[in-house]
């Protein structure tokens, strides 16, 4: 067999949702240990590092809210590729990865609402703006709680796969605003002092420490996506099964 | 105000909802196999494993 088409053969399995329960079985353990550990030792570091000379000990809430907006738009993004999946490839793990995904996301999208929100109290001392981040962060929250609804709105995933993944396409475009929204906008939202093209301009001793909670916590939301996954693929088979139940129950009724 | 309470705060809200989505992840996982169970202890089989029987035998 050519190159080519072991590697078609491949991916192929990858998409069988039996072959995918398999090797999540081996994975999941080892990825979830990883995660906890990690996540461990970027925040004792966090901990263990200085204050911030203006923000005190406040500053050890970065740890753990600046990790959560970032998986809130990761997650959407997992969500985006997941929606081309669906539409472009029709891969059959595509939409059980969106709807898996959607709870997981709001409940990260939540977090880094309600820390930013502690956060904001004691530095800024309000608790809320409506101003261009903490905005379209919440319209990510919203979109995510819609999401949700869209995903277990019909019986038949099949129909509702293809109206959550257009949706969630169209969402997209709330991301480059989230991203932006600190540059366009006058806001008490920090502008971004990781992400910046001219390189990171948070001290070593802090950003050491949030990368590896950061990375942390992206593998436990990848543990927790793969765990959901699971689940919806097990609920989409107890369907089919009861459906077919219901079939023989019809069929031996009418004999 | 005390700033250790908003950190405090802050770390115990994230904790108390990272393990509540852990723990209703695992429940969802459980109840559908649980299902899976009682359905193939019915003599339910999904095609594919009847299938699978079947070339097994030939």
């Amino acid at each position: 067999m050519s190159d080519a088409a072991t590697q078609t053969t491949r991916l192929a399995d990858l998409a069988n949702p039996t072959r995918f329960l398999d090797l999540s079985g081996k994975v999941l353990p080892w990825l979830g240990a990883i995660a906890l550990i990690v996540t461990a030792i970027g925040l004792a570091m966090g901990f263990a590092a200085p204050e911030d000379y203006q923000q005190g000990s406040t500053v050890r809430i970065m740890y753990i809210h600046v990790p959560f907006a970032w998986i809130s738009m990761m997650c959407y993004m997992v969500m985006a590729v997941a929606a081309l999946g669906t539409l472009v490839w029709k891969h059959p793990l595509a939409d059980v990865s969106l709807k898996a995904a959607a709870p997981i996301g709001a409940v990260f999208t939540a977090l880094a609402l309600a820390t930013g929100s502690i956060w904001g109290r004691p530095m800024w001392g309000t608790w809320w703006v409506w101003d261009g981040r903490l905005t379209s962060v919440f319209v990510l929250f919203l979109m995510y709680l819609g999401l949700i609804a869209l995903t277990r709105a019909l019986d038949d995933p099949a129909r509702s796969a293809r109206a959550a993944a257009i949706v969630t396409l169209v969402g997209v475009i709330n991301i480059p605003i989230i991203k932006f929204s600190v540059e366009w906008w006058n806001t008490l939202h920090q502008p971004a002092s990781v992400m910046r093209l001219d390189g990171p301009t948070i001290h070593s001793s802090l950003l050491w420490p949030l990368l590896i909670s950061a990375l942390g916590f992206s593998l436990l939301f990848f543990t927790f996506h793969i765990m959901a996954m699971r689940a919806e693929i097990w609920r989409r088979r107890v369907s089919v099964m009861r459906r077919m139940m219901a079939k023989r129950a019809d069929r031996d009724a009418a004999t | 105000m005390n700033h250790a309470l908003f950190v405090t705060a802050a770390y115990v809200v994230s904790a108390l909802a990272l393990l509540g989505l852990g723990a209703w992840i695992l429940l969802d996982q459980r109840a559908r196999q649980k299902e899976m169970a009682d359905l193939e202890a019915a003599g339910v089989k999904r095609r594919s494993e009847r299938k699978a029987r079947r070339d097994a035998a030939s």
